[in-house]
C-alpha cells in the first residue's frame, strides 16, 4: 500500500515536471486572440456588430462579451472561420445585427446634388471620400468597404449604393451545377 | 539537315487524341473580307486593360495605336484597318463570362490605309532594350492563347542567363491547325522572330518543337532554314500526344528538365514562345506592323468548308463563321479554342481577339450525367501535371480551399485530361476553374481588408492625435487665462515669473548667439 | 441565361456503366464452372442476391431522396449482388442471402453515403457478417463434382433454398477448411492430402477449375485496362512468395504457394475484391502496398488465425489502412522533385 502510493506520486512528480519542461520548451507563440479573430473580420468597420469597428468587435469576442454571429458583412464563412479558430458551434447570423447582402456593394456620390457638407467624410472610417468644405466630395471606389455609415449623416441624400463593377479578371467561376444523377439530393 | 536524332524525354500522363486536323488544313489560308465594323475590346492579353487614347470621331489610320497600355503587364491596341472611332463603350468579350468590357468600335472606311511604319534595319544591331520596346509598342502578346504580354518574356533581367528559346509549335489540342498553317505559309517569318528573339535573349540556342504529326510544317520550316544559309536554330519533331503544347511538358520532352512547381521556366533558364508569336514579331521588327490581325482556324463538324482564315482583330466572329459555311439546320455550340480547353461562347457576334486561335462549331451534344467519384484514380494516371485530380476534385467540391492548396492546384495548367478519361463524368476542370478563382477572390478581399484595416487604424490614430493636440490647447488655454487671473492679486507671484522670464530671455538671447539651428528646431515645437 | 460549362467539350469513351459490366462479363466463365460443378444452386445464389441488392438499393436511394434510376443503371450494385453470391455456399437458403445483400448494401454501402463514400467493399461486408454469425451454413459446401453427381435439378435446388427440403449429406468443407483442420489434428500436409477426394492436381478438385475461370477474367480484365495490374500483382505476388518461404522451410506443415493461390478465393480477391477503386488505395505506390498488405494478411490469417481463407478479412483490414496508405504514397508533383 505504502509502496504503491509512494510509486505512483513520484510518476506523477515526474511526469509532472516532463510536462512542465515540454510547456516552456516547446512553447508555441501566437498571436493574441484578438489579433486572430480581427485578421478573420472583414474589416468593413460598419458598426453592425454594435461595435464600434472590427477591432472593438474582435475584443468583445475574446473577452466573452459578444457572441460570434453579428458579422452580417463577413456572412457564413466569418462565423465559420471564427467558430473554427475558437472552438464553438457556429450559429446562423444574428438578425439583430442584419442581414447578408446578395453581392458587395459600394457608395457613389451623386456628384450633381452634393452640397460639400463633409459630413460624409467624417462618417468614414476608412478614410474613402475625398473633399473639402463647400466641395462636391467623391468616393474612392477601391477603398470603399460599403460600410453604409456615410447614408445617414447626408442632409441632401446624395449617397447611393451600387453594386461593385464585374470585371473580366476578377470574374469567378460559379460552381459546377450538378447534373442528374449527381449525388446532390432533391433531384429524384 | 537539322533532322538529327536528338534524345527526348517523357512526361508523365497525357493523351492520344482523335486529330480532326486535316479537315482544315486542306487549302491556304483565307483573306477575311474587310468587315464593316470592328470591335476591339481593351483588354486582349493577361493584365491590366489598355486604355484608349482616341475619341468618337477620330479618324484613324490602319496600325495606328489606338489605346496605350496602363501599366507594366499590358499591351497597347491598334487600329487594324483605316476608318472613324465610332463608339467607346462596354461590350461583351469572348471570355467564359462573356462579360462587358471597355472597347472600341472602328467604322471602316474600305481603304484599309497604312500609318507611317518603321522598321528597324537590322535587327542584329539593335539592342535588347530596342526590341523589347518595340515588340511591346507593337501590342505583341502570347498568341498560343494565354496572352501575356511578350516583351515581359523577352526580358529575363540579370539574374538569369538564357540557356534555350523554345519556340512552341507542339500545337497539340485536336482540331486546330491555326500554327501548322502558318508554319507552312511563312516559314521565314517565323525563322526570323526567332532570331530576333533569340537575339533579345541572348539565348544560347534556339529549338522549334513541332508534333509529329504536322510533317509538312516541318519540312517548311526546313526548307526555309537550309535556303536562309544558316544553321542556327535546331528544329524537333516531338512525339503526338496531348498535352505535349503546354509550356512546362514540352519542356520536359525536350531538356528532361522541369521547370519548378510554382516558378517560372525562367528559373532554369528557358523562354517558351509561340511560334505565331515569333511571326508576329518579325512583322513588329522588320515591317515595322503592328499585331493587329492573326490566322484563326474555322473548324468543327457544324462548318461546311473547315480552314484557316487571316482575319482582323476586332472582326465578328460570325463573318469568320459565315466565310467558311455554316452547315444549315444544326443546333451548335461554339467553341473558342480547342475541345480540350476552349470556351463555350453562347453568342457568335463576338469579336475575335489577339488571343483567338480557333473557333470550334460543332452540333451540340447533351451532357452526360453526372455519377459519383469512384476514386479509380484514371485522373491521376493521366495527369500530365503528376497531381492527384480526385483529391483536388474532392476539396474543390467541400469548398476546402487551404487544402485544394496543400494539394497544389495552382500546378494544374488545367488540359482537361483528367475530366476527358473520369468514367463517372465529373466535370473536373470546372471545380479546378472554380476554387482557383474562388482563392483568388479571397486574397483580393484578404487583401482589401488588410487596407481597410490600415486605413481605419490610421483614422483612429489621427482623431487621437485631434483630440490630443485639442485637449492641449484647451489645457494651455485654461492655464494662461488661470495665470492672468493670477496675476491681479499675487504681486509677489508676478515678480517671481517676471523673474524666471527674464531668466528664459537671457538664456535664449544666448542661445540665439550660440546656434540658430536649435532654436529654429524649438519653434515648431511650441507651435504644438 | 446559359448554364456555363467549361472544358473539355469532348470526353473519352469510358463510363462507369461500362467499367462494372466489364466486371459483371469477366465474372462469367467463372459462373459457368460454378454452375457446372454446383448445379442450380450457384443461379439461385446470383439471382437472389441481385433480387435483394438491387431491392436495396432501390428502397434507400427513396428513403435518401436520391436518383434511383441512374444508381440501379451505374451497374454498381449489380456487380456487390454478383461478387457476394458466389461467396456464399450453393443452395444456401434465402435468407442468408437476404442478410448478406442487407449487410453490404444497406450497411456497407449506403449508409456510408452510396456509390464512392464506402470505405469498405460491400461485397466483403456482407460475406463477413454471414461467415461470423452463420459459420455452419457458411462453410458447408457441397461437393463440386456437378450437378448430376450431386443429384440436383432446378426445381429440388429451389425447394432447398425455400426451406421445404433439408440438405443432405453431399455437403462438405472447403479444400483450406481440410488443410486447416488436418493440420490443427496434427496431421502433414501429405497425410491430409493423400486419399481425400476433395484435392485435385492444384488444390481442391473442382475448385481449381473455378479458380482457373476466375484468373482468365481478371487476364481479360488487365487487358481491357478495367482494372490496373498493381493490386492483384502485388497481392498475388507476396501470397506466392510467403507461402513459398515457409514451404521450403517446411513442406510438411505449410501448403505450396501453388495451393495457396489456386485453393481459396486468392484470384478472386486479387482481381475482383482488393481492386475495387472505391475502397481500396488510389495512388500506383499505394497500390502496391495495398496489395502486398492483402496477400501477407490473407496468408497469416490462413496459416494461423481462425479462419480457412483469409482473403475477405485482409482485404477489409487493408480498405482500413487505404486511405493512411493514400496520404503516403503521394506522388510528387511535376516540378518538385530533386
Amino acid at each position: 500500500m505504502f509502496t504503491a502510493t509512494v510509486t505512483l506520486s513520484l510518476l506523477a512528480i515526474l511526469f509532472g515536471l516532463i510536462l512542465g519542461y515540454a510547456a516552456v520548451r516547446f512553447k508555441i507563440d501566437s498571436d493574441p486572440v484578438v489579433d486572430q479573430i480581427d485578421a478573420i473580420l472583414p474589416q468593413t468597420q460598419c458598426g453592425q456588430c454594435s461595435y464600434p469597428g472590427c477591432h472593438p468587435y474582435a475584443e468583445a469576442i475574446s473577452n466573452g462579451e459578444a457572441d460570434i454571429n453579428r458579422c452580417p458583412p463577413g456572412g457564413e464563412a466569418t462565423i465559420q472561420a471564427l467558430a473554427d479558430l475558437l472552438g464553438v458551434d457556429p450559429k446562423p447570423l444574428d438578425p439583430e445585427a442584419g442581414e447578408v447582402k446578395p453581392e458587395k456593394l459600394v457608395a457613389i456620390i451623386d456628384e450633381q446634388t452634393c452640397i460639400g457638407c463633409t459630413l460624409c467624410i467624417q462618417a468614414c472610417p476608412v478614410d474613402a471620400i475625398l473633399g473639402a468644405a463647400k466641395q462636391m466630395h467623391t468616393i474612392i471606389e477601391s477603398e470603399c468597404t460599403g460600410c453604409e455609415l456615410c447614408l445617414p449623416p447626408c442632409p441632401v441624400d446624395c449617397i447611393l449604393m451600387v453594386p461593385v463593377k464585374q470585371s473580366a479578371n476578377h470574374w469567378k467561376w460559379p460552381f459546377p451545377q450538378p447534373s442528374a444523377g449527381l449525388n446532390e439530393g432533391g433531384n429524384l | 539537315m537539322n533532322k538529327i536524332n536528338r534524345k527526348l524525354w517523357k512526361y508523365h500522363g497525357g493523351l492520344h487524341l482523335e486529330e480532326h486536323k486535316s479537315i482544315s488544313t486542306g487549302q491556304q489560308s483565307a483573306l477575311l473580307p474587310l468587315p464593316k465594323r470592328l470591335t476591339i475590346p481593351m483588354q486582349q492579353h493577361i493584365g491590366e486593360a489598355a486604355h484608349p487614347i482616341v475619341d468618337v470621331g477620330d479618324k484613324v489610320l490602319k496600325g495606328e495605336m489606338i489605346a496605350e497600355a496602363s501599366g507594366k503587364v499590358s499591351a497597347p491596341i491598334h487600329a487594324p484597318t483605316s476608318g472613324t472611332i465610332v463608339e467607346i463603350a462596354a461590350l461583351p468579350v469572348p471570355h467564359p463570362s462573356e462579360l462587358n468590357v471597355l472597347t472600341i468600335v472602328l467604322e471602316s472606311d474600305g481603304q484599309d490605309q497604312w500609318c507611317e511604319r518603321y522598321p528597324i534595319e537590322n535587327y542584329r544591331h539593335a539592342s535588347s532594350e530596342q526590341l523589347r520596346e518595340r515588340i511591346h509598342d507593337a501590342g505583341i502578346v502570347g498568341l498560343g492563347g494565354a496572352g501575356f504580354p511578350s516583351y515581359i518574356k523577352l526580358n529575363p533581367g540579370q539574374h538569369f542567363a538564357i540557356e534555350t528559346l523554345i519556340l512552341n509549335g507542339a500545337e497539340c489540342e485536336p482540331y486546330i491547325t491555326c500554327d501548322d498553317q502558318l508554319m507552312r505559309e511563312r516559314p521565314e517569318a517565323i525563322l526570323n522572330g526567332a532570331r530576333i528573339m533569340r537575339h533579345a535573349l541572348h539565348a544560347k540556342r534556339c529549338i522549334i518543337a513541332i508534333e509529329d504529326n504536322k510533317p509538312d510544317a516541318f519540312s517548311a520550316l526546313n526548307n526555309a532554314l537550309s535556303q536562309s544559309g544558316q544553321n542556327d536554330i535546331e528544329l524537333v519533331m516531338v512525339p503526338t500526344l496531348y498535352p505535349t503544347g503546354g509550356e512546362r511538358q514540352l519542356i520536359k520532352v525536350l531538356t528532361g528538365k522541369e521547370p519548378p512547381s510554382q516558378g517560372r521556366t525562367l528559373d532554369i533558364g528557358i523562354i517558351c514562345h509561340n511560334v505565331a508569336t515569333a511571326a508576329a514579331v518579325a512583322d513588329a521588327i522588320i515591317d515595322g506592323t503592328p499585331l493587329i490581325s492573326r490566322i484563326v482556324t474555322i473548324t468543327g463538324e457544324a462548318i461546311s468548308t473547315p480552314q484557316n482564315i487571316i482575319a482582323p482583330v476586332g472582326a465578328p466572329i460570325e463573318e469568320l463563321l459565315d466565310f467558311a459555311g455554316r452547315e444549315s439546320g444544326v443546333n451548335t455550340q461554339l467553341i473558342m479554342g480547342g475541345p480540350m480547353m476552349g470556351v463555350s461562347l453562347s453568342n457568335t457576334n463576338l469579336p475575335i481577339v489577339k488571343t483567338s486561335n480557333c473557333f470550334l462549331l460543332q452540333p451540340a451534344e447533351p451532357t452526360k450525367p453526372e455519377s459519383p467519384c469512384i476514386r479509380c484514380g484514371e485522373c491521376a494516371r493521366v495527369c500530365p501535371a503528376e497531381l492527384l485530380p480526385q483529391q483536388l476534385y474532392w476539396h474543390s467540391r467541400a469548398k476546402e480551399f487551404e487544402k485544394v492548396q496543400e494539394y497544389n492546384l495552382f500546378d494544374c495548367i488545367e488540359c482537361g485530361c483528367c475530366s476527358w478519361v473520369c468514367p463517372s463524368n465529373i466535370p473536373l476542370v470546372h471545380y479546378y476553374r472554380f476554387a482557383k478563382t474562388e482563392v483568388w477572390a479571397q486574397e483580393r478581399e484578404k487583401e482589401g481588408a488588410n487596407i481597410a484595416r490600415r486605413r481605419h487604424e490610421f483614422r483612429l490614430e489621427r482623431q487621437e492625435k485631434v483630440e490630443r493636440e485639442k485637449a492641449e490647447r484647451m489645457r494651455k488655454k485654461k492655464a494662461m487665462l488661470k495665470d492672468k487671473e493670477g496675476a491681479k492679486d499675487d504681486t509677489a507671484k508676478k515678480a517671481a515669473i517676471q523673474a524666471a522670464m527674464d531668466r528664459a530671455k537671457a538664456k535664449r538671447e544666448a542661445n540665439q548667439v550660440d546656434s540658430t539651428i536649435s532654436a529654429s528646431d524649438s519653434q515648431p515645437k511650441s507651435e504644438l | 441565361m446559359k448554364s456555363l460549362i467549361s472544358s473539355p467539350y469532348t470526353h473519352g469513351s469510358s463510363s462507369l456503366q461500362q467499367v462494372m459490366m466489364q466486371v459483371v462479363f469477366a465474372l462469367i466463365p467463372a459462373i459457368g464452372v460454378y454452375f457446372a460443378l454446383f448445379g442450380w444452386g450457384i443461379l439461385t445464389n446470383i439471382v437472389l442476391s441481385i433480387i435483394f441488392c438491387l431491392g436495396f438499393e432501390t428502397i434507400i436511394m427513396w428513403l435518401r431522396r436520391r436518383p434511383i434510376k441512374s444508381a440501379l443503371f451505374d451497374g454498381s450494385a449489380l456487380v456487390t449482388a454478383i461478387l457476394l453470391a458466389i461467396t456464399i455456399p450453393p443452395l444456401s437458403p434465402w435468407w442468408i442471402i437476404f442478410i448478406g445483400s442487407l449487410a453490404a448494401i444497406v450497411f456497407a454501402k449506403q449508409l456510408y453515403g452510396g456509390l464512392g463514400f464506402n470505405p469498405f467493399n460491400p461485397a466483403m461486408v456482407g460475406f463477413v457478417v454471414l461467415l461470423i454469425s452463420f459459420p455452419k451454413e457458411m462453410t458447408q459446401w457441397l461437393a463440386p463434382i456437378g450437378a448430376e453427381g450431386n443429384g440436383m435439378g432446378l426445381l429440388h435446388s429451389l425447394q432447398i433454398v425455400f426451406g421445404s427440403t433439408g440438405i443432405d449429406a453431399l455437403s462438405g468443407a472447403t479444400p483450406l477448411d481440410v488443410i486447416k483442420t488436418g493440420i490443427r489434428m496434427g496431421e502433414t500436409i501429405n497425410t491430409i492430402i493423400a486419399g481425400n477426394p476433395t484435392f485435385g492436381q492444384l488444390s481442391g478438385s473442382g475448385w481449381e477449375w473455378i479458380n482457373l475461370a476466375i484468373l482468365i477474367g481478371g487476364i481479360w480484365m488487365l487487358w481491357r485496362k478495367t482494372i490496373r495490374w498493381q493490386v492483384p500483382v502485388a497481392m498475388l505476388g507476396s501470397l506466392a512468395a510467403i507461402a513459398s518461404l515457409f514451404y521450403l522451410i517446411d513442406p510438411e506443415h505449410y501448403a505450396s504457394p501453388l495451393f495457396h493461390l489456386f485453393g481459396g478465393g486468392a484470384f478472386l480477391g486479387a482481381f475482383f475484391i482488393a481492386t475495387d477503386p472505391v475502397s481500396g488505395a488510389t495512388s500506383t505506390k499505394g497500390r502496391i502496398i495495398f496489395g502486398i498488405g492483402a496477400g501477407l494478411l490473407t496468408y497469416i490469417i490462413r496459416s494461423w488465425g481462425g479462419f480457412p481463407d483469409g482473403i475477405a478479412f485482409s482485404i477489409l483490414l487493408m480498405n482500413m489502412a487505404a486511405p493512411m496508405i493514400d496520404y503516403y504514397t503521394q506522388p510528387k508533383v511535376f516540378g518538385q522533385k530533386g
